[in-house]
Protein backbone atom coordinates (compact mmCIF):
# COMPACT_ATOMS: atom_id res chain seq x y z
CA UNK A 1 0.00 0.00 0.00
CA UNK A 2 3.02 2.25 1.10
CA UNK A 3 5.07 1.38 -2.62
CA UNK A 4 1.60 2.14 -3.90
CA UNK A 5 1.06 5.72 -2.95
CA UNK A 6 3.99 6.81 -3.75
CA UNK A 7 3.92 5.46 -6.97
CA UNK A 8 0.22 6.87 -7.88
CA UNK A 9 2.31 9.33 -10.81
CA UNK A 10 3.57 6.60 -12.40
CA UNK A 11 -0.25 5.72 -13.15
CA UNK A 12 -1.41 8.62 -13.35
CA UNK A 13 1.31 9.26 -16.38
CA UNK A 14 0.00 5.96 -18.13
CA UNK A 15 -3.04 6.96 -18.29
CA UNK A 16 -2.85 10.54 -19.36
CA UNK A 17 -0.94 9.44 -22.17
CA UNK A 18 -3.00 6.48 -23.50
CA UNK A 19 -6.08 9.75 -23.29
CA UNK A 20 -3.64 11.78 -24.91
CA UNK A 21 -3.18 9.16 -28.14
CA UNK A 22 -6.33 8.19 -27.84
CA UNK A 23 -7.85 11.47 -27.90
CA UNK A 24 -5.33 13.32 -29.61
CA UNK A 25 -5.69 10.78 -32.79
CA UNK A 26 -9.75 10.71 -32.90
CA UNK A 27 -10.59 14.21 -30.85
CA UNK A 28 -11.96 17.02 -32.97
CA UNK A 29 -9.80 19.52 -34.05
CA UNK A 30 -10.18 22.81 -35.85
CA UNK A 31 -9.65 23.08 -39.49
CA UNK A 32 -6.47 25.21 -40.16
CA UNK A 33 -4.99 26.29 -43.54
CA UNK A 34 -1.92 24.61 -44.25
CA UNK A 35 -2.28 23.02 -41.03
CA UNK A 36 -4.97 20.11 -41.54
CA UNK A 37 -4.74 16.98 -39.94
CA UNK A 38 -0.57 17.71 -38.39
CA UNK A 39 -2.36 19.84 -35.97
CA UNK A 40 -2.70 17.26 -34.05
CA UNK A 41 1.34 16.84 -33.67
CA UNK A 42 0.86 19.82 -31.35
CA UNK A 43 0.27 16.96 -28.53
CA UNK A 44 3.13 15.18 -29.72
CA UNK A 45 6.01 17.58 -30.76
CA UNK A 46 5.46 20.79 -28.78
CA UNK A 47 5.05 18.38 -25.31
CA UNK A 48 8.19 17.35 -25.86
CA UNK A 49 9.94 20.51 -25.55
CA UNK A 50 8.03 21.24 -22.19
CA UNK A 51 9.27 18.19 -20.91
CA UNK A 52 12.86 18.87 -22.05
CA UNK A 53 12.86 22.31 -20.45
CA UNK A 54 11.06 20.95 -16.75
CA UNK A 55 13.95 18.31 -17.27
CA UNK A 56 16.81 20.75 -17.34
CA UNK A 57 15.65 23.10 -15.27
CA UNK A 58 15.36 19.91 -12.22
CA UNK A 59 19.35 19.14 -13.63
CA UNK A 60 19.92 22.60 -12.85
CA UNK A 61 18.30 22.80 -9.93
CA UNK A 62 20.59 19.67 -8.56
CA UNK A 63 23.31 21.68 -10.02
CA UNK A 64 23.11 24.37 -7.76
CA UNK A 65 22.28 21.80 -4.87
CA UNK A 66 25.56 20.15 -5.39
CA UNK A 67 27.86 23.33 -5.58
CA UNK A 68 25.63 23.79 -2.08
CA UNK A 69 26.62 20.72 -0.57
CA UNK A 70 28.92 19.28 -2.71
CA UNK A 71 27.14 15.52 -2.88
CA UNK A 72 27.86 13.37 -5.53
CA UNK A 73 24.53 11.92 -5.53
CA UNK A 74 23.24 15.37 -6.92
CA UNK A 75 26.02 15.61 -9.00
CA UNK A 76 24.76 11.93 -10.36
CA UNK A 77 21.06 13.04 -10.33
CA UNK A 78 22.27 16.40 -12.86
CA UNK A 79 23.63 14.43 -15.06
CA UNK A 80 20.95 11.95 -15.65
CA UNK A 81 18.22 14.48 -15.90
CA UNK A 82 20.74 16.23 -18.69
CA UNK A 83 20.48 13.14 -20.41
CA UNK A 84 16.75 12.04 -19.90
CA UNK A 85 16.33 15.73 -21.54
CA UNK A 86 18.60 15.42 -24.43
CA UNK A 87 16.62 12.11 -25.44
CA UNK A 88 13.54 14.48 -25.27
CA UNK A 89 15.09 17.07 -27.47
CA UNK A 90 16.06 14.36 -30.12
CA UNK A 91 12.18 13.14 -29.98
CA UNK A 92 11.20 16.47 -30.15
CA UNK A 93 13.52 17.02 -33.43
CA UNK A 94 12.35 14.04 -35.27
CA UNK A 95 8.35 14.54 -34.50
CA UNK A 96 9.16 18.20 -35.86
CA UNK A 97 10.77 16.99 -38.80
CA UNK A 98 8.73 14.63 -40.01
CA UNK A 99 5.74 16.77 -39.65
CA UNK A 100 8.22 19.81 -41.25
CA UNK A 101 8.30 17.07 -44.39
CA UNK A 102 4.57 17.06 -44.67
CA UNK A 103 3.30 20.85 -43.95
CA UNK A 104 6.69 22.71 -45.04
CA UNK A 105 7.95 20.29 -47.86
CA UNK A 106 11.24 19.59 -46.31
CA UNK A 107 12.81 17.23 -43.06
CA UNK A 108 15.32 20.52 -42.03
CA UNK A 109 14.40 24.57 -43.05
CA UNK A 110 16.19 27.32 -42.09
CA UNK A 111 14.23 28.32 -39.77
CA UNK A 112 15.22 30.01 -36.20
CA UNK A 113 14.08 27.58 -34.23
CA UNK A 114 14.86 24.72 -35.50
CA UNK A 115 18.42 26.25 -35.84
CA UNK A 116 18.54 26.98 -31.99
CA UNK A 117 17.57 23.54 -31.29
CA UNK A 118 20.11 22.32 -33.01
CA UNK A 119 22.94 24.92 -31.29
CA UNK A 120 21.43 23.77 -27.87
CA UNK A 121 21.97 20.03 -28.48
CA UNK A 122 25.96 21.40 -29.16
CA UNK A 123 25.67 23.21 -26.43
CA UNK A 124 24.80 19.69 -24.22
CA UNK A 125 27.00 17.61 -26.22
CA UNK A 126 30.05 19.50 -24.86
CA UNK A 127 28.45 19.04 -21.45
CA UNK A 128 29.21 15.12 -21.92
CA UNK A 129 32.40 15.75 -23.33
CA UNK A 130 33.98 18.35 -20.57
CA UNK A 131 32.22 15.05 -18.25
CA UNK A 132 34.36 12.61 -20.01
CA UNK A 133 37.42 14.81 -20.15
CA UNK A 134 37.78 15.44 -15.81
CA UNK A 135 39.51 12.34 -14.76
CA UNK A 136 38.79 13.18 -11.04
CA UNK A 137 34.96 12.51 -9.22
CA UNK A 138 34.78 15.50 -7.14
CA UNK A 139 36.40 17.91 -10.18
CA UNK A 140 33.98 16.62 -12.71
CA UNK A 141 30.88 16.82 -10.55
CA UNK A 142 31.90 20.91 -9.83
CA UNK A 143 32.46 21.98 -13.08
CA UNK A 144 30.29 20.32 -14.80
CA UNK A 145 27.68 21.98 -12.14
CA UNK A 146 29.38 25.02 -13.13
CA UNK A 147 29.07 24.52 -16.59
CA UNK A 148 25.38 23.09 -16.43
CA UNK A 149 23.95 26.35 -14.93
CA UNK A 150 25.90 28.44 -17.34
CA UNK A 151 24.69 26.69 -20.18
CA UNK A 152 20.83 26.27 -19.26
CA UNK A 153 20.96 30.04 -19.12
CA UNK A 154 22.29 30.20 -22.49
CA UNK A 155 20.04 28.23 -23.81
CA UNK A 156 17.19 29.64 -22.31
CA UNK A 157 18.29 33.08 -24.13
CA UNK A 158 18.31 30.82 -27.02
CA UNK A 159 15.15 29.57 -27.48
CA UNK A 160 13.03 32.00 -25.70
CA UNK A 161 14.53 35.51 -26.87
CA UNK A 162 16.31 34.76 -30.20
CA UNK A 163 12.98 33.23 -32.11
CA UNK A 164 10.86 36.31 -30.95
CA UNK A 165 13.16 38.68 -32.71
CA UNK A 166 13.36 37.09 -36.27
CA UNK A 167 10.38 35.94 -38.38
CA UNK A 168 9.65 32.02 -38.30
CA UNK A 169 7.98 29.65 -40.06
CA UNK A 170 6.57 27.93 -36.78
CA UNK A 171 2.86 27.89 -36.62
CA UNK A 172 2.05 31.67 -34.92
CA UNK A 173 5.26 33.50 -36.14
CA UNK A 174 4.89 35.45 -38.74
CA UNK A 175 1.72 35.37 -40.23
CA UNK A 176 1.15 31.64 -39.97
CA UNK A 177 -2.16 29.65 -38.63
CA UNK A 178 -1.50 29.12 -35.31
CA UNK A 179 -2.34 27.69 -32.45
CA UNK A 180 -2.33 31.26 -30.54
CA UNK A 181 -5.34 32.44 -28.00
CA UNK A 182 -7.98 32.45 -31.04
CA UNK A 183 -7.11 29.42 -32.90
CA UNK A 184 -6.10 27.00 -30.02
CA UNK A 185 -9.69 25.84 -28.99
CA UNK A 186 -11.23 24.48 -25.72
CA UNK A 187 -11.47 20.81 -27.68
CA UNK A 188 -7.35 21.08 -28.20
CA UNK A 189 -6.54 22.31 -24.98
CA UNK A 190 -8.30 19.75 -23.13
CA UNK A 191 -6.09 17.18 -25.09
CA UNK A 192 -2.95 19.52 -25.01
CA UNK A 193 -2.85 20.10 -21.19
CA UNK A 194 -3.37 16.55 -20.14
CA UNK A 195 -0.48 15.79 -22.66
CA UNK A 196 2.23 18.25 -21.00
CA UNK A 197 1.72 16.59 -17.72
CA UNK A 198 1.84 13.41 -19.27
CA UNK A 199 5.21 13.34 -20.71
CA UNK A 200 6.03 15.40 -18.08
CA UNK A 201 5.76 12.56 -15.72
CA UNK A 202 6.99 10.10 -18.26
CA UNK A 203 10.46 12.03 -18.66
CA UNK A 204 10.91 12.24 -14.91
CA UNK A 205 10.10 8.34 -14.40
CA UNK A 206 12.49 7.26 -16.90
CA UNK A 207 15.04 9.77 -15.55
CA UNK A 208 14.30 7.64 -11.74
CA UNK A 209 15.15 4.72 -12.92
CA UNK A 210 18.02 5.56 -15.21
CA UNK A 211 19.26 7.14 -11.89
CA UNK A 212 18.52 3.90 -9.37
CA UNK A 213 20.31 1.83 -12.58
CA UNK A 214 23.48 4.23 -11.76
CA UNK A 215 23.23 4.41 -8.46
CA UNK A 216 23.21 0.35 -7.98
CA UNK A 217 26.26 0.25 -10.62
CA UNK A 218 27.97 2.09 -8.22
CA UNK A 219 26.79 -0.13 -5.43
CA UNK A 220 28.11 -2.86 -6.99
CA UNK A 221 31.45 -1.24 -8.14
CA UNK A 222 32.81 -0.62 -4.63
CA UNK B 1 38.90 46.75 -0.81
CA UNK B 2 37.08 44.63 -3.47
CA UNK B 3 37.87 47.14 -6.37
CA UNK B 4 41.65 48.11 -5.26
CA UNK B 5 41.81 43.89 -5.75
CA UNK B 6 40.40 44.16 -8.96
CA UNK B 7 42.59 46.66 -9.96
CA UNK B 8 46.01 45.32 -8.87
CA UNK B 9 45.09 42.38 -10.23
CA UNK B 10 44.15 43.88 -13.66
CA UNK B 11 48.05 45.89 -13.11
CA UNK B 12 49.33 42.64 -12.79
CA UNK B 13 47.62 41.31 -16.01
CA UNK B 14 48.66 44.50 -18.28
CA UNK B 15 52.59 43.97 -16.23
CA UNK B 16 52.90 40.33 -17.63
CA UNK B 17 51.14 41.25 -20.66
CA UNK B 18 54.04 44.19 -21.38
CA UNK B 19 57.40 41.95 -20.07
CA UNK B 20 56.45 39.27 -22.70
CA UNK B 21 54.96 41.18 -25.53
CA UNK B 22 54.95 38.22 -27.71
CA UNK B 23 51.37 37.46 -27.05
CA UNK B 24 50.16 40.67 -27.75
CA UNK B 25 52.22 40.84 -30.95
CA UNK B 26 51.22 37.17 -31.61
CA UNK B 27 47.59 38.21 -31.20
CA UNK B 28 47.80 41.50 -33.58
CA UNK B 29 50.07 39.63 -36.25
CA UNK B 30 47.17 36.60 -35.85
CA UNK B 31 44.56 39.63 -36.77
CA UNK B 32 46.24 40.94 -39.67
CA UNK B 33 47.44 37.33 -41.63
CA UNK B 34 43.83 36.38 -40.75
CA UNK B 35 42.17 39.16 -42.66
CA UNK B 36 44.73 39.37 -45.74
CA UNK B 37 44.00 35.63 -45.72
CA UNK B 38 40.48 36.47 -46.28
CA UNK B 39 41.32 39.35 -48.40
CA UNK B 40 43.33 37.26 -50.92
CA UNK B 41 40.65 34.45 -51.09
CA UNK B 42 37.63 36.81 -51.48
CA UNK B 43 38.22 40.50 -52.33
CA UNK B 44 41.35 39.82 -54.61
CA UNK B 45 39.90 37.10 -56.51
CA UNK B 46 36.03 38.54 -57.30
CA UNK B 47 37.08 42.30 -56.90
CA UNK B 48 33.95 42.71 -54.74
CA UNK B 49 31.87 41.26 -51.75
CA UNK B 50 28.38 41.41 -50.38
CA UNK B 51 27.89 43.21 -47.91
CA UNK B 52 26.34 40.55 -45.85
CA UNK B 53 29.54 38.94 -46.29
CA UNK B 54 31.36 41.00 -45.15
CA UNK B 55 29.84 41.70 -42.18
CA UNK B 56 29.56 37.93 -41.24
CA UNK B 57 33.53 37.25 -42.15
CA UNK B 58 34.50 40.55 -39.86
CA UNK B 59 32.44 38.67 -37.03
CA UNK B 60 34.36 35.06 -37.53
CA UNK B 61 37.75 36.59 -37.90
CA UNK B 62 36.54 38.38 -34.50
CA UNK B 63 35.29 35.43 -32.39
CA UNK B 64 38.56 33.46 -33.55
CA UNK B 65 40.75 35.58 -32.17
CA UNK B 66 38.61 36.01 -29.19
CA UNK B 67 38.75 32.58 -28.74
CA UNK B 68 42.62 32.65 -28.82
CA UNK B 69 42.93 35.85 -26.95
CA UNK B 70 41.18 34.82 -24.10
CA UNK B 71 41.81 30.88 -23.79
CA UNK B 72 44.93 31.78 -22.82
CA UNK B 73 43.49 33.60 -19.52
CA UNK B 74 44.21 30.70 -17.14
CA UNK B 75 46.57 28.27 -18.80
CA UNK B 76 49.55 30.87 -19.43
CA UNK B 77 50.35 30.87 -15.94
CA UNK B 78 51.59 28.11 -14.38
CA UNK B 79 49.02 26.24 -11.44
CA UNK B 80 51.30 27.24 -8.44
CA UNK B 81 50.85 30.74 -9.40
CA UNK B 82 47.09 30.08 -9.43
CA UNK B 83 47.13 29.23 -6.31
CA UNK B 84 49.27 31.87 -5.45
CA UNK B 85 46.47 34.41 -6.12
CA UNK B 86 44.08 31.81 -4.69
CA UNK B 87 45.85 32.48 -1.94
CA UNK B 88 45.53 36.63 -1.30
CA UNK B 89 42.54 37.33 -3.48
CA UNK B 90 39.18 36.60 -4.16
CA UNK B 91 37.77 34.73 -6.97
CA UNK B 92 35.38 37.59 -7.84
CA UNK B 93 38.45 40.00 -7.76
CA UNK B 94 39.93 37.31 -10.10
CA UNK B 95 36.86 36.46 -12.73
CA UNK B 96 36.23 40.69 -12.69
CA UNK B 97 39.53 41.21 -13.57
CA UNK B 98 40.05 39.06 -16.26
CA UNK B 99 36.81 40.34 -18.01
CA UNK B 100 37.84 43.56 -17.68
CA UNK B 101 41.04 42.74 -18.78
CA UNK B 102 39.62 40.30 -21.85
CA UNK B 103 37.22 43.45 -22.00
CA UNK B 104 40.39 45.76 -22.72
CA UNK B 105 42.41 43.54 -25.40
CA UNK B 106 39.17 42.98 -27.08
CA UNK B 107 38.16 46.39 -27.86
CA UNK B 108 42.05 46.74 -28.75
CA UNK B 109 41.38 43.73 -31.08
CA UNK B 110 38.18 45.03 -32.28
CA UNK B 111 39.27 48.45 -33.51
CA UNK B 112 42.85 47.64 -34.83
CA UNK B 113 40.52 44.53 -36.77
CA UNK B 114 38.19 46.97 -38.15
CA UNK B 115 40.69 49.87 -39.25
CA UNK B 116 42.77 46.87 -41.01
CA UNK B 117 39.93 45.08 -42.33
CA UNK B 118 38.63 48.09 -43.74
CA UNK B 119 41.89 49.18 -45.40
CA UNK B 120 41.59 45.98 -47.24
CA UNK B 121 38.26 45.14 -47.98
CA UNK B 122 36.68 48.31 -48.09
CA UNK B 123 34.47 50.01 -45.82
CA UNK B 124 30.65 49.30 -46.80
CA UNK B 125 29.22 50.77 -43.35
CA UNK B 126 26.21 53.05 -43.15
CA UNK B 127 26.18 54.15 -40.10
CA UNK B 128 29.87 53.95 -38.47
CA UNK B 129 28.93 55.45 -34.70
CA UNK B 130 25.81 52.12 -34.64
CA UNK B 131 28.87 49.54 -35.90
CA UNK B 132 30.88 50.44 -33.09
CA UNK B 133 28.45 50.31 -30.33
CA UNK B 134 28.20 46.94 -31.82
CA UNK B 135 32.01 46.06 -31.63
CA UNK B 136 32.19 47.36 -28.09
CA UNK B 137 28.96 45.29 -27.20
CA UNK B 138 30.44 42.17 -28.87
CA UNK B 139 33.95 42.95 -27.14
CA UNK B 140 32.18 42.82 -23.51
CA UNK B 141 30.74 40.17 -24.41
CA UNK B 142 33.25 37.96 -26.17
CA UNK B 143 35.65 38.83 -23.31
CA UNK B 144 33.38 37.57 -19.99
CA UNK B 145 31.55 34.42 -21.91
CA UNK B 146 34.82 33.21 -23.17
CA UNK B 147 36.79 34.08 -19.54
CA UNK B 148 34.41 31.82 -17.58
CA UNK B 149 34.48 29.43 -20.18
CA UNK B 150 38.39 29.54 -19.92
CA UNK B 151 38.50 29.16 -16.66
CA UNK B 152 36.57 26.11 -16.89
CA UNK B 153 38.69 24.78 -19.44
CA UNK B 154 41.75 25.06 -17.57
CA UNK B 155 40.46 22.12 -15.03
CA UNK B 156 40.46 20.03 -18.06
CA UNK B 157 43.03 17.97 -19.63
CA UNK B 158 43.03 18.97 -23.12
CA UNK B 159 42.02 22.14 -22.24
CA UNK B 160 42.32 24.10 -26.48
CA UNK B 161 39.99 21.19 -27.73
CA UNK B 162 37.53 22.02 -24.52
CA UNK B 163 37.41 25.71 -25.70
CA UNK B 164 36.96 25.39 -28.10
CA UNK B 165 34.11 22.56 -28.37
CA UNK B 166 32.13 24.86 -25.38
CA UNK B 167 32.67 28.10 -26.10
CA UNK B 168 31.28 27.97 -29.61
CA UNK B 169 28.11 26.56 -29.20
CA UNK B 170 27.96 29.07 -26.29
CA UNK B 171 28.91 32.26 -27.95
CA UNK B 172 26.65 31.70 -30.80
CA UNK B 173 23.53 33.58 -28.89
CA UNK B 174 25.26 36.57 -28.89
CA UNK B 175 26.91 36.55 -31.77
CA UNK B 176 23.82 35.97 -33.96
CA UNK B 177 22.14 39.29 -31.70
CA UNK B 178 25.58 40.60 -32.72
CA UNK B 179 25.18 40.32 -36.99
CA UNK B 180 21.59 41.54 -36.41
CA UNK B 181 23.09 44.48 -34.82
CA UNK B 182 25.74 45.36 -37.19
CA UNK B 183 23.83 44.25 -40.14
CA UNK B 184 21.31 47.07 -39.33
CA UNK B 185 24.15 49.63 -38.81
CA UNK B 186 25.48 48.46 -42.46
CA UNK B 187 22.14 49.32 -43.91
CA UNK B 188 22.43 52.70 -42.67
CA UNK B 189 19.57 52.43 -39.96
CA UNK B 190 19.95 55.41 -36.99
CA UNK B 191 20.46 54.37 -33.82
CA UNK B 192 17.29 55.28 -32.65
CA UNK B 193 15.48 52.44 -33.92
CA UNK B 194 17.87 50.32 -32.72
CA UNK B 195 17.16 50.10 -29.12
CA UNK B 196 15.65 47.53 -28.79
CA UNK B 197 19.02 44.93 -29.93
CA UNK B 198 21.05 47.15 -28.04
CA UNK B 199 19.13 46.81 -24.92
CA UNK B 200 18.58 42.74 -25.20
CA UNK B 201 22.84 42.51 -26.14
CA UNK B 202 23.76 45.16 -22.81
CA UNK B 203 20.97 42.62 -20.33
CA UNK B 204 22.65 39.13 -22.42
CA UNK B 205 26.16 40.76 -21.55
CA UNK B 206 25.12 41.51 -17.98
CA UNK B 207 23.71 38.39 -17.34
CA UNK B 208 26.63 36.29 -18.56
CA UNK B 209 28.65 38.67 -16.28
CA UNK B 210 26.51 38.53 -13.32
CA UNK B 211 26.51 34.23 -13.53
CA UNK B 212 30.18 34.31 -14.09
CA UNK B 213 30.46 36.48 -10.91
CA UNK B 214 28.13 33.80 -9.29
CA UNK B 215 30.00 30.48 -10.88
CA UNK B 216 33.39 31.37 -10.97
CA UNK B 217 34.20 30.69 -7.24
CA UNK B 218 33.26 27.04 -7.50
CA UNK B 219 35.82 26.49 -10.15
CA UNK B 220 37.97 28.38 -8.33
CA UNK B 221 38.66 26.36 -5.71
CA UNK B 222 40.72 23.15 -6.02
Amino acid sequence: METLKRQYWKILSIILLIYTVYAGFNGQVPRQPILNETIRNLYFHVTMWFTMIFLLGTSVYHSIQYLRKSDLKSDLISSTYVEVGMVFAVLGLITGSVWAKFTWGDWWTNDPKLNSVAIGLLIYLAYSLVRSSMPDEMQKARISSVYNIFAFVIFMVLIWILPRMTDSLHPGNGGNPAFSKMDLDNRMRLVFYPAIIGWTLLGFWIAQIRIRIKNLEQQNES
Amino acid sequence: MALTEIFVLIRKEMQLEWRNKYAIHGLVLYLAATIFICYLSFKAKQQSIHPIMWNTLFWIILLFSAVNAVGKSFTQESANRNIFYYTFAKPESVIFSKIIYNTLVMLGVSFIGIFFYSWVMGNPVGNMPLYLISLVLGAIGFASTLSLVAGIAAQGENSATLMAVMSFPLIIPLLLLLLKLSKSAMDGISLSENWDEIAILGALDIIVIVFSGILFPYIWKH
